[in-house]
């Protein structure tokens, strides 16, 4: 598949700021983090930031940007439907709950509510997001049970990267978050090297003799294209990616979205450390996720290739 | 609205015989044709004189080939939408812009509604939904809904416009959820198929598969021995034509 940079950019940064926006809810609504405005501030500002920013660019890759509106329509069968209306429904509690942080400086009653809806529709709109590819049946490498759950464990773990990075600017950090995110983090590459295993190991099932029927006349080969240069399909759904360098892209995406952050996050630890460390983890982890996003695109294989060059699907 | 209807009245849609496709594209140039101003136009192109020139079709005729050696066969393949019964392209639409229709089965984009998400062409597997490029819309086959029903025109001509085209009768046009229908019937006689049954998006459209030949002997009339034109410069030019005729009647 085609890696769009717009929808890249988006699932990653809205990602980060959905699972910062649900840490901090939820650590808020608990009383582990102080009801401090300009803490409260910073991070909501942020969170709700990547989240705006993230979802003005995946209008980049519509046709008709204008009318993006309509895509809150029909949530009862689309999960891009059901993605737009929870990512937009959840800035309703997160406002509020802005607003009792950052003005009133409490978080007790009808704000603790607010805070858990906000932590609910945050992982709704991550687990939304996932489903958008996992429902698709004619991608084999994202119709799997794992898709969904990996974008709501890179959600939350690159949210916990940034949690830290707040609280150590904010000087008040405390080692439990440090240990939070490197579960995240450990819990989020497991998911994500499970998929890696699942996929390489699932055979393909899909042939060219079923796309065309004519497997009783034996193997099919094409012989001529429709036409003479790539159309829409083809250069949408035939992106590939050569083996050798998905692996050592698949590598550089574990090292720098899941090592490098967990390694740095443990360097937090060290007294005198803390902000610096925290940060390269935050810049690691972007870079790392924007990494396996893109493969996430350029390793999936489209069934209609079938029609084209491709044996098996 | 995106949810599918429980069951269509009519299951229109196109029967195509890949015995006769002789890959002319007379179809697909015809459906650019007509819907390049009809249901949805504009079908544009993009460096259409470059060199990379490349556009909207709703139909794209493949050719393949089959077999091993000389039992292998060259088959022409049209492509277009199936009009499935479960078509996941019009669930995962975003906005309602694609539906299928009660009536008659047929699915739809309205190029009104549509925001060019691309969504729907990644749901399909058979590359049905082109991207308009230069409408920032989807594109489909109408089954020329804007022929079928058409009073304006002659009743030969109240058919989609690829199969009014196929020099060769190989497309077909009807009611596939009619077991009495012509269409059916075909589809019954020769063996129609479905393509990527195992996906489950029950393809309404059939393809009917090539008729096998009847032996190697009359495939390849130059070891034909029982009409004595494969020995020497004996066997002339009117010969073999005689032949060739002979085992034609005899068919």
């Amino acid at each position: 598949m085609h890696p769009a940079y717009s929808v890249i950019l988006f699932t990653t940064a809205s990602g980060a700021g959905f699972g910062l926006l649900a840490w901090l809810a939820l650590f808020g609504m608990l009383g582990l983090v102080p009801p401090d405005r300009a803490f409260g501030l910073a991070g909501l500002a942020l969170a709700l930031g990547l989240i705006t920013a993230g979802l003005l660019a995946s209008t980049a890759h519509l046709g008709r940007p204008e009318r993006a509106w309509r895509a809150f329509s029909q949530w009862r069968t689309s999960w891009l439907s059901r993605e737009g209306v929870l990512a937009v429904a959840t800035y309703i509690p997160a406002l509020v709950l802005a607003l009792g942080w950052v003005i009133l400086e409490r978080l007790d009653g009808p704000f603790a509510i607010m805070a858990l809806l906000t932590v609910a529709g945050a992982v709704a709109t991550l687990y939304a997001t996932g489903m958008i590819y996992a429902s698709l049946r004619t991608i084999r490498q994202w119709h799997q049970p794992l898709t969904a759950p990996i974008y709501v464990a890179l959600g939350l773990a690159s949210g916990a990267v940034l949690l830290n990075v707040l609280l150590r600017g904010f000087g008040i950090a405390h080692a439990g978050f440090s240990w939070l995110a490197i579960v995240c983090l450990i819990a989020a590459a497991g998911l994500k090297w499970a998929y890696w295993l699942t996929i390489d190991g699932e055979l393909r099932t899909h042939t060219r003799e079923a796309a065309t029927g004519l497997g009783a006349l034996g193997k099919v080969r094409p012989l001529e294209p429709p036409h003479t240069q790539p159309n829409f399909v083809m250069r949408e759904m035939g992106y590939r990616i050569a083996r050798k360098h998905a692996r050592r892209l698949r590598d550089l995406a574990m090292l720098f979205a899941f090592g490098v952050p967990v390694v740095a996050t443990l360097l937090t630890l060290v007294p005198g450390a803390g902000t610096a460390a925290a940060a390269l983890a935050a810049l690691s982890m972007a870079a790392g996720l924007l990494l396996e996003r893109w493969l996430f695109f350029a390793e999936a294989e489209h069934v209609v290739m079938l029609y084209y060059d491709t044996e098996v699907a | 609205m995106t949810a599918l209807p429980h069951a269509t009245e009519k299951k229109l849609g196109l029967v195509i015989d890949l015995d006769t496709c002789v890959g002319c594209q007379a179809c697909a140039t015809s459906c650019k044709e007509w819907n390049t101003g009809g249901y949805s136009a504009p079908l544009t192109d993009q460096d259409p004189y470059g060199a990379d020139p490349h556009g909207a079709w709703l139909n794209r005729v493949h050719a393949y080939e089959a077999g091993e050696g000389e039992a292998s066969r060259t088959v022409h393949f049209p492509r277009s939408c199936l009009h499935c019964e479960e078509p996941d392209c019009v669930t995962v639409c975003p906005t309602g812009a694609s539906y299928k229709r009660v009536e008659d089965g047929i699915v739809l984009v309205d190029p009104d509604t549509c925001i060019g998400c691309k969504l729907c062409s990644w749901a399909c597997p058979y590359g049905a939904r082109e991207y308009d490029y230069g409408h920032g819309v989807m594109k489909k086959c109408t089954l020329c809904v804007d022929r079928i029903y058409n009073e304006h025109l002659i009743e030969e001509d109240r058919i989609p416009a690829c199969v009014r085209a196929c020099p060769t009768g190989a497309r077909h046009f009807g009611d596939l959820g009619d077991p009495g229908s012509a269409v059916s019937q075909l589809v019954a006689e020769r063996g129609g198929f479905d393509l990527l049954p195992e996906l489950g998006y029950k393809p309404v459209n059939k393809y009917l598969p090539p008729r096998s030949r009847r032996d190697a002997r009359s495939a390849h009339p130059a070891r034909q021995g029982s009409v004595g034109t494969h020995d020497g410069p004996a066997a002339g030019g009117a010969e073999r034509l005689f032949a060739w005729v002979d085992r034609m009647l005899s068919r």
